[in-house]
């Protein structure tokens, strides 16, 4: 479980989230939606220990994230970036390994485990050897998400992770992601601007607004409910045709 | 005075240093030290009693006798006068007896005088002194009509015109020209006197009749051995052999092994021995004059050579060593990346010249330290400004990978960041090490050795081979380095930086 408590932040002058609390379950897999600027990014970089709080705190597992117990959180927490984020002088294997093998793990676990992983990912084989450079878009984002997972996280950040794929790539991910979330079931929080991949991979859909939440809830009841008229509107300019029918 | 940079240098430094069982000879920069310096050495060695350490071209009067006194060198050959009026800095000189009372508190003695006096002199064109009956200064006063021409120096030294002037109640006025030139003006008669060093190399060329100085109205400066006072003791037979040379060299002499140095093109070496064969300075037999590719691979290029790589590697270690932290400080620390960047940079915008003088006083030595402190000071400033620049071009997104698998800072900097940024490091330290060819030229002026010592030596007898001997070594290594850091890089660099074309 991952938890926001009272967590604010700005930059200067500029606010990029007012005062916050959200919690995440064991398990759920939760969309962060809304247009850029929106704070949606903040909250992940936040929950990473990447940016710290202004006031509020930050409850990973039960324990406050501070300083000191953030590095052991983040190898309990998988983060896929957009562009995948690879380093490109390392191959993909060695993208995938790094942490493991900083953290000593035994060889042949290493081993079985980007197996399993390229297996589940659909990387071929051969890919592996290789550098970035060298690969797809679509290969990049399975070999991020393979890095992400290697340690076995209990939670998985994924901010845009189709963002910067061509829309025929793009929907064939989304429809593997949607697979592999529920192969896993672990609790996954997902970065978006897109309503119809929100509301395709995730059941809880958060979205914000100039750096607050205006609100929580599954696609329907965002529809059926919307707190305020931004709700209706910013799903009516994506999805004009489902807002129309319900 | 011993920092960290001088520990990792000090292994290095150890065959520079001299032995105690070593006898040390030095010399200055010009032409007449050069010649004296080889005979010395040569005489030295021929006593087969110790291991002879020649520092040709050391440097200057200064440099010499700092590096006398702290025992870098035992001796070398010095001028009474010089040690009268430089070192001393008295206002008149006496005799080598009263010169040596003043020398004993400093552990040192002036001893050995060669024979000849190197003073200044005012010479004449030997057919025109003739037709004029003029053979001495005095005679100047019969013919007014005379045309002086001398250089700047001699006309405002104080022992130099205004004291010829006064002691022999000349009216002349004279013009002021620069020396070089007074040579072919007094060959075309445009002027009729002109100064000169009694052992001027020109003196037999020009056919020119040096007057005497009747009233003895120069200083003289004797040519001698300024030594450390337990030379004798220490090296008794070396001493014996060094004492056959007392009185030996006349003016003449001097100024025929001078002429054949700067105008002949000799080497000291050939010249010192054929003086030390026959006891008298000869012409040259039939061996002809010496070849850039002979001089450029003579017998010291090897030595010249490694002295070179010495000071140009050792000092881009210490750079490397400590020029990657300051750039990854500069690159994390915006606190110290101002002033770390402008530190480095203000060092690079010193003179060379300047910054050894200021090392050598500082450190009060001379030599290989000073060079390569110098060297490695030179060589920071591509090192830090490379290491920060490529630390900080690392895509934001990738050090926020980085940091979000959860590595801690030195592993991201290990595994991530410095790779990621080795392009940009290993192209500064190629450009610190190419100009580090090229500035470890200088350390030849503090007589820490290279290259530089040939084109030093090609300065002072105005010898453009020898100059180019230096030269050309110094830019062949700067380009080789420049290819050899070609291969460092495909083999450093990781390979999936390198320029790809298979996107």
């Amino acid at each position: 479980m991952i938890a926001l408590e009272n967590v604010s932040k700005t930059y200067g002058k500029q606010l990029a989230l007012a005062r916050t609390s959200l919690t995440f379950a064991t398990g759920g897999i939760t969309a962060l939606i809304g247009p850029s600027g929106c704070g949606k990014s903040t909250l992940l970089r936040l929950m990473l220990g990447l940016i710290q709080p202004d006031e509020g705190r930050v409850i990973f597992n039960g324990e406050h994230m501070t300083a000191s117990n953030v590095e052991s959180a983040r190898h309990a927490i998988g983060y896929v970036i957009q562009d995948a984020g690879l380093f490109p002088h390392l191959t993909a294997r060695g993208n995938v390994v790094l942490l493991a093998i900083f953290l000593k793990r035994n060889a042949s676990w290493i081993n079985e485990r980007v197996n399993n992983l390229a297996e589940l990912v659909r990387l071929p084989r051969e890919a592996l050897a290789r550098f970035p450079r060298e690969l797809s878009g679509g290969q990049r984002q399975r070999v991020g998400l393979m890095r992400a997972l290697m340690l076995d996280p209990d939670v998985l950040l994924l901010d845009e992770p189709l963002g910067a794929l061509d829309p025929v790539v793009r929907s064939a991910l989304q429809a593997e992601l949607k697979s592999i979330f529920s192969q896993l079931g672990k609790t996954v929080i997902l970065v978006t601007h897109d309503i119809n991949e929100a509301a395709y991979l995730a059941s809880d859909i958060v979205l914000l607004r100039e750096g607050r939440v205006v609100q929580r809830g599954a696609l329907g009841e965002l529809l059926r409910h919307p707190a305020e008229p931004y709700v209706k509107q910013f799903i009516q300019v994506q999805r004009p045709m489902v807002a129309e029918l319900r | 005075m011993k920092n960290g940079v001088l520990w990792i240098c000090l292994p290095l430094l150890a065959p520079a240093v001299s032995a105690d069982a070593t006898l040390n000879i030095g010399s200055k920069r010009f032409t007449e030290s050069y010649i004296l310096g080889e005979i010395l050495d040569q005489t030295a060695r021929s006593a087969h009693e110790t291991t002879v350490d020649y520092h040709q071209g050391l440097g200057n009067t200064g440099i010499l006798f700092a590096a006398l006194r702290s025992g870098d060198i035992d001796l070398y050959p010095e001028y009474s006068g010089t040690i009268w009026f430089e070192l001393l800095k008295k206002n008149t000189a006496g005799d080598l007896a009263a010169l040596n009372r003043e020398l004993a508190p400093l552990g040192l003695t002036a001893g050995l005088p060669l024979g000849f006096n190197n003073t200044y002199a005012l010479a004449m064109l030997d057919a025109r002194a003739m037709q004029l009956g003029i053979s001495s200064i005095s005679d100047l006063a019969h013919e007014p009509e005379l045309k002086l021409g001398l250089s700047q120096e001699f006309l405002n030294r104080k022992d130099g015109w205004p004291l010829v002037k006064s002691v022999y109640t000349l009216a002349f006025e004279p013009m002021g020209i620069d020396h070089g030139l007074a040579y072919e003006a007094l060959a075309e008669g445009k002027i009729d006197v002109m100064d000169i060093y009694s052992t001027d190399a020109k003196i037999a060329k020009y056919g020119l009749r040096v007057l005497r100085d009747d009233k003895h109205a120069f200083p003289a400066y004797h040519a001698l051995i300024l030594y450390r006072s337990d030379v004798p003791r220490r090296f008794p037979e070396t001493w014996a052999a060094l004492h056959k040379l007392e009185g030996r060299i006349s003016e003449k002499q001097m100024a025929r092994m001078n002429a054949e140095a700067e105008l002949e093109g000799r080497s000291f070496a050939a010249i010192a021995a054929d003086f030390l064969a026959s006891g008298t300075a000869q012409k040259r037999s039939a061996s002809s004059g010496r070849n850039l590719l002979d001089l450029t691979f003579g017998s010291d290029f090897w030595r010249l050579t490694v002295q070179h790589l010495l000071l140009v590697f050792v000092s881009l270690g210490g750079a490397i060593v400590v020029g990657l932290p300051l750039g990854v400080c500069a690159a994390y620390l915006p606190a110290f990346r101002q002033p770390i960047l402008s530190l480095v940079g203000v060092i690079q915008t010193l003179p060379s010249l300047a910054l050894l003088a200021f090392l050598i006083s500082m450190l009060g030595t001379i030599g290989v330290i000073p060079a390569l402190i110098a060297l490695f000071l030179y060589a920071l400033l591509p090192i830090v400004r490379n290491t920060f620049a490529g630390i900080s071009d690392i895509q934001p997104s990738l050090k926020e990978a980085a940091q979000s698998l959860g590595l801690p800072f030195f592993a991201r900097l290990r595994l991530i960041e410095l790779p990621l940024a080795s392009r940009a490091i290993l192209g500064g330290i190629k450009t610190s090490a190419v100009i580090n060819v090229g500035t470890a030229t200088i350390a030849a002026f503090v007589g820490a050795g290279g290259y530089g010592e040939r084109i030093v030596q090609g300065l002072a007898l105005n010898d453009a081979a020898t100059m180019l001997a230096g030269a050309i070594p110094a830019a062949v290594l700067a380009l080789v380095l420049q290819g050899g850091f070609e291969l460092l890089d495909r083999w450093l660099i990781p390979a999936g930086l390198r320029q790809g074309t298979l996107d």
